[in-house]
This record gives structure tokens, C-alpha cells and sequence, in this order.
């Protein structure tokens, strides 16, 4: 069942759950942090609309700077004003930036240890129709290797807007991953949120809980939907919303799996170097559990329907439940 | 017609002479190192830190100093050297540099040296952030601005798409206190520039992007200072001012060589001299050197 201090909605289940694109609660978290703090400053590459920094830039043009379509740039450009004191967010498509642009990023932004804070838009597979030169299922690998940087990958809007405000608040770099696509809202106004804190979002009231599933970005709905399914059949699973992947919530995730002792990470992104990678470095250390990775399995997307393409490429909700029953079955043989 | 008077000429032109031996020595003590660039552009940081900028070393966060953003790191040995010339660190320090531990990194690192204003190597993105603090500075001041950022940049590292990016950016942006000084060495790595890769007419280059252009002497201390007191007065376009130099300027047998671009006196070609005599000899043409300026070193 959903755990009652994380302040869920109450209709994530309901065939009429409200759904909102992730970045949109960037723009709306964005929009708030620049009233609050005049050193926020707003910087695009050509993307203002898709990246939802129009409100902003509407609202502060004196603070806004459109950089045209010039992705490196954008991140040294960004570097420099943040030198000077500003709080810059950069927006483009993640793979664009910090696809295109990623020595930038290393050298101007986190080697220089400046707080410039990276909204990568339109990750992952459910990008869609665009196809595999624009579904970035690589960027939390590129970012999660660099010192001084701290990834977030928020699971719905409402997060996504908290971890805009929160990065803001933050002398560090940041990188936020944002997705295009309407994803069903998990979080409320009220549900805790702090960068590096991952959070319980469900487990089992009935049985004993025999694996945690760690997910993040828009996949962690499809998560809580397995453990759901999984809890009617009696097996309990416990769901951790892993919405900071660095630095990793050790804490929490040992927690879980010291008590499941079997662990299946989900996310939309190249299981080489990914969040699972990260979980997986963290446990093979600590705690060693059988683990199974739910994720892109070292090939590029291809045009489709969102939802087409995170099942073709093995993210959809059977393929969850799936890598649920293989750990179960290595921890028992 | 120059600002400077023979006094203050003759004095930079010995501060300059000093410089290059700190670089001669702080490279032959690391054993690695970039040595042709440094020595070319000993004169235009000199000019920098002993006239052209408003600093403080003993202040280095005041926060209306002018900015010195250096995109090319690897000539840094002229950057730490002028600066502990200046009086930003003592000139013992120099020995440091390249060595484990050192505040004197192989390519600046701001984390180690807090007085830096950028961290580069990676070549092409000094002129963004440049550009980007100047940005943010008219956020806070608009055209009132008091302060000036001088990026200094190589010929060869104008390869690099980016430096293209924020060329067009400062020419939209119009910003007027972004000072670029070009090191036209014509040398390279791989070679002389036009062979690697044609940078032809850098004037018309700037020219188009709507830069304010000057090309001068880099050598010429009267040139240096007019030509930035010329760019600071231009009001509605970034400047560009491209400082013909002559690589390994100061030692003759490093002189023009694109082989001296990145190795240490020690280890360069022996065309003139063994190895072994390398050091002794580059100092000894700058001990040289300095006995010819014309009112002697004082």
C-alpha cells in the first residue's frame, strides 16, 4: 500500500489519474525561484517553449538570454555568470545539453564548481515520434561520473517543480531531468522533498516485503502499479522513488533491501552507467543482493508512441513484474 | 602617440624581461610545459597587471577589479608568473609549478588557486565565460559598468566551433566591456595555423561578427596600451584586439619554432643547442635582453 507520511495522491490508481508533463514543473518551479531570488538568471538554446522556460522569460526578460542554437555555449556562458554570483538554469534537450556539451559542463561548470543548474528536457525513450537521435538515454550516466554535480531525476511535475526551487536553493551544480511526455501525478504539494533524500512510497501492510524496486523519473508510476499487482497476489514489494540519484540515499535504499534482500531498479535510461549501475555500486560494496536492471538494454530508440516504445524496449509494466519474479527466483535458489 | 611615458615603457619592458625568466625557470624546474606562447605573451601580461587592468593582489576578490579570463590554460606559466610578479603569491611558489600538491596546477584550476577567475585547458570556452560574466554584470550595473573583461585567447584555439558561438552572442548582446585579445602566434601543435587550419583574415573574421577591431604589435608596449585604451572606449561592440606575437619571444633559438609550443627548456629541439644547455642558454639571451632595453634594468 502507499505509504500515508509520503502525502500521495489519492487517485494514482484511478483510471482518470491526472496526468502533467514533467517539465512543466520545472517552468512553474523556475518561475517561483526567480521571484524569490533575483540572482536566478535563465539561459536557452532556441527551446524556450518545449524547455518551459517561457514564463520566466516572459515575466524577467532583463534576466533571460536566448543563446541560439549553441548548446556549449550555453553551458560556458552560464559558467561565467554564475562567477559573477548568478544562479543560472540552462534549458535544452538532454541530448543536446549535456549530450552535446558535456566537456563544457565538466570543465566550465563543475571543475570550476560554479551552481549552474542544467534542465535536460525530453529524456529518456518517451520522447517518442522524434526517434533515436533525440531520446537521450544516456545523460544520467554523463552527468552521475562528474565531481561536484548532484542528478535529479523527479517523477512527476509537482517534484519536478520542488527540485527546480531546491536546486535554486543549492550552491552546487545540478543537473534536473525532465521529460516531455504527460505523466501521471504521484506527489502532492505536501510530500517531502530534499536532493539527496530518496523516499518510501509504498510496501506491504500484510506480508513480509521480499523486494524493493528503485525507480526513477516517470517509471516510478509504472513501479508502484507492480507492487500493487504483485501486493494482490500476496507477495509484498516495496517501491523507493529514487528522485536524487547523486549523491545516492544510502541510507534508505539499505534500509529496504536489508529487508527484502533483492532489489530491480527501474529507469528510462541505458542500464550501462545508469541509476541501477549507481544502486548496483552502492550494494555490491554493502549489501549484496540478487538484482535485476529494468531499463534500455545498449541500443538506440526508434520512432513510436511513448508508451510503444518503453514496452518494446523492455520498461513497460510486464517487464517490471518480470525482473520483480527473477530476483525473487535467485533468492531462493 | 602613446599614454606611457619612456620611465614607465622601460619599466614594463624589464618587468617583462623578469617574467620570462621566471617562466624559463618554473618550466625547467616541472620538467613539462608549455614555453613558446608564455614567453610570446610575457609583454601583453605585463601590460595587464602592471597598467591596463584595475586589480589589487592583495585584494584579489575586490569586486569591481576588472576580470582576466585566460581560455587558453596552457600558457599559464605567464599567468602565474605575472601574478606573483604582481604580488599575488611569492615568486618561490613558481617552483611549484606542475608538482603534487601545487596551488600551480599544469592548467589553472580556480579550485586550487581561488584567486583565478576561470579554471581552463580544454581550449575554446574562455570567451563564453568571459562573455557570461560580463553578461551578469549588466544585469547588476547595465551600461554603467565599470569594469572590464579581458579574455585572452590563442590563434589556434580559434579551431574550436564554440569560440564561434560567443562571438556571435557578445556581437547580439553588444557588450562593450568585453575586451579580446587575440595571441596570433601562427603556431599550433601540429604546426604553423595556416597549414592546420586557415584562420585567413582574423580582422575580417571579427569584422563580420560586428566585433571593434584592432590588430597590433604585440611586442610594442605603446601598442599594447593604446590599443586597450582604444578598446575600453568603444561603447556599443565587444572589442577584439589581435596581438601579432612572435612565439618564444625573447629566447632566439625558440623563436617562430612551433616545436617549442609545448615542451620545457630541457627537451626541445636541438637545432641551436643540446639539451643539456637548453636552460643556461635561454636565460642567458634574457640576461642579455635585459642589458639592451635601453635605460638598463634599474
Amino acid at each position: 500500500m502507499l505509504i500515508t507520511e509520503q502525502k500521495l495522491r489519492k487517485d494514482i490508481f484511478d483510471e482518470k489519474n491526472e496526468s502533467v508533463a514533467i517539465r512543466v514543473g520545472f517552468g512553474l518551479g523556475l518561475l517561483e525561484a526567480a521571484k524569490k531570488d533575483e540572482r536566478v538568471v535563465g539561459l536557452c538554446a532556441d527551446l524556450v517553449e518545449s524547455t518551459k522556460m517561457e514564463d520566466f522569460a516572459k515575466e524577467f526578460p532583463k534576466r533571460f538570454f536566448e543563446v541560439g542554437v549553441a548548446e556549449q555555449n550555453l553551458a560556458s556562458v552560464a559558467s561565467g555568470m554564475a562567477a559573477m554570483g548568478k544562479i543560472p538554469f540552462i534549458s535544452s534537450y538532454a541530448m543536446f545539453s549535456p549530450g552535446r556539451n558535456w566537456e563544457q559542463i565538466r570543465t566550465t561548470i563543475c571543475y570550476n564548481d560554479v551552481p549552474v543548474k542544467i534542465a535536460g528536457s525530453h529524456a529518456g525513450i518517451s520522447v517518442g515520434p522524434d526517434g533515436g537521435t533525440h531520446q537521450a538515454v544516456e545523460d544520467i550516466a554523463l552527468m552521475r561520473v562528474i565531481p561536484n554535480m548532484i542528478v535529479i531525476s523527479p517523477c512527476d511535475s509537482v517534484e519536478a517543480k520542488k527540485a527546480t526551487l531546491a536546486a535554486a536553493g543549492n550552491d552546487k551544480p545540478v543537473y534536473i531531468r525532465l521529460a516531455r511526455e504527460a505523466t501521471p501525478l504521484i506527489t502532492t504539494e505536501e510530500t517531502p522533498f530534499e536532493i539527496g533524500k530518496a523516499s518510501r512510497l509504498f510496501e506491504s501492510s500484510k506480508t513480509k516485503n521480499s523486494v524493493t524496486i528503485i525507480a526513477t523519473g516517470a517509471l516510478v508510476f509504472n513501479a508502484l502499479r507492480v507492487a500493487q499487482k504483485f501486493e494482490a497476489e500476496g507477495v509484498g514489494v516495496i517501491v523507493i522513488n529514487l528522485s536524487t540519484i547523486k549523491p545516492l540515499d544510502k541510507k534508505t535504499i539499505l534500509e529496504a533491501v536489508k529487508e527484502t534482500k533483492a532489489a530491480v531498479t527501474v529507469e528510462e535510461h541505458q542500464i550501462a552507467g545508469g541509476m541501477g549501475s549507481a544502486v548496483a555500486e552502492f550494494l555490491a560494496q554493502t549489501f549484496p543482493v540478487p538484482m535485476d536492471f529494468v531499463g534500455v538494454n545498449d541500443v538506440f530508440g526508434q520512432s513510436g508512441k511513448p508508451q510503444q516504445l518503453i514496452e518494446h524496449y523492455g520498461m513497460g509494466e510486464d517487464s517490471i513484474y518480470n525482473a520483480v519474479n527473477n530476483v525473487l527466483r535467485r533468492k531462493h535458489d | 602617440m602613446s599614454n606611457l611615458s619612456d620611465d614607465k615603457i622601460c619599466e614594463l619592458e624589464q618587468t617583462a624581461n623578469r617574467i620570462r625568466q621566471s617562466i624559463i625557470a618554473m618550466l625547467v624546474s616541472a620538467g613539462s610545459g608549455h614555453t613558446a606562447g608564455p614567453l610570446g605573451m610575457a609583454d601583453i601580461f605585463t601590460y595587464l597587471y602592471f597598467g591596463g587592468m584595475s586589480h589589487d593582489p592583495k585584494n584579489p576578490k575586490w569586486t569591481d577589479r576588472d576580470r582576466l579570463i585566460l581560455s587558453n590554460g596552457h600558457i599559464c606559466p605567464v599567468l602565474y608568473a605575472t601574478m606573483a610578479h604582481a604580488g599575488y603569491f611569492p615568486l618561490e611558489e613558481l617552483e611549484t609549478l606542475r608538482q603534487f600538491g601545487s596551488r600551480l596546477q599544469g592548467h589553472p584550476h580556480r579550485e586550487f588557486l581561488p584567486m583565478l577567475e576561470n579554471s581552463s585547458g580544454p581550449l575554446g570556452s574562455g570567451l563564453s565565460q568571459a562573455l557570461g560574466m560580463a553578461l551578469a554584470d549588466r544585469i547588476d550595473y547595465g551600461k554603467q559598468s565599470r569594469k572590464f573583461f579581458f579574455c585572452l585567447t590563442g590563434d589556434g584555439e580559434l579551431n574550436e566551433g564554440q569560440n564561434w558561438e560567443a562571438i556571435m552572442m557578445a556581437s547580439k548582446e553588444k557588450v562593450h566591456n568585453l575586451i579580446v585579445i587575440v595571441d596570433r602566434n601562427n603556431i599550433q601543435i601540429d604546426g604553423f595555423t595556416e597549414d592546420i587550419m586557415p584562420l585567413n583574415s582574423l580582422r575580417k573574421k571579427f569584422e563580420a561578427f560586428n566585433f571593434h577591431v584592432q590588430e597590433i604589435d604585440g611586442h610594442n608596449f605603446e601598442a599594447i596600451s593604446d590599443s586597450i585604451n582604444q578598446a575600453k572606449a568603444v561603447y556599443d561592440m565587444p572589442s577584439v584586439i589581435i596581438a601579432h606575437t612572435i612565439p618564444g619571444k625573447g629566447v632566439p633559438f625558440m623563436e617562430r619554432d612551433y616545436r617549442w609550443h609545448g615542451v620545457p627548456p630541457g627537451k626541445g629541439p636541438e637545432d641551436f643547442y643540446k639539451k643539456d644547455e637548453q636552460n643556461a642558454k635561454a636565460i642567458d639571451e634574457l640576461r642579455s635582453l635585459g642589458g639592451k632595453i635601453k635605460c638598463g634594468d634599474k
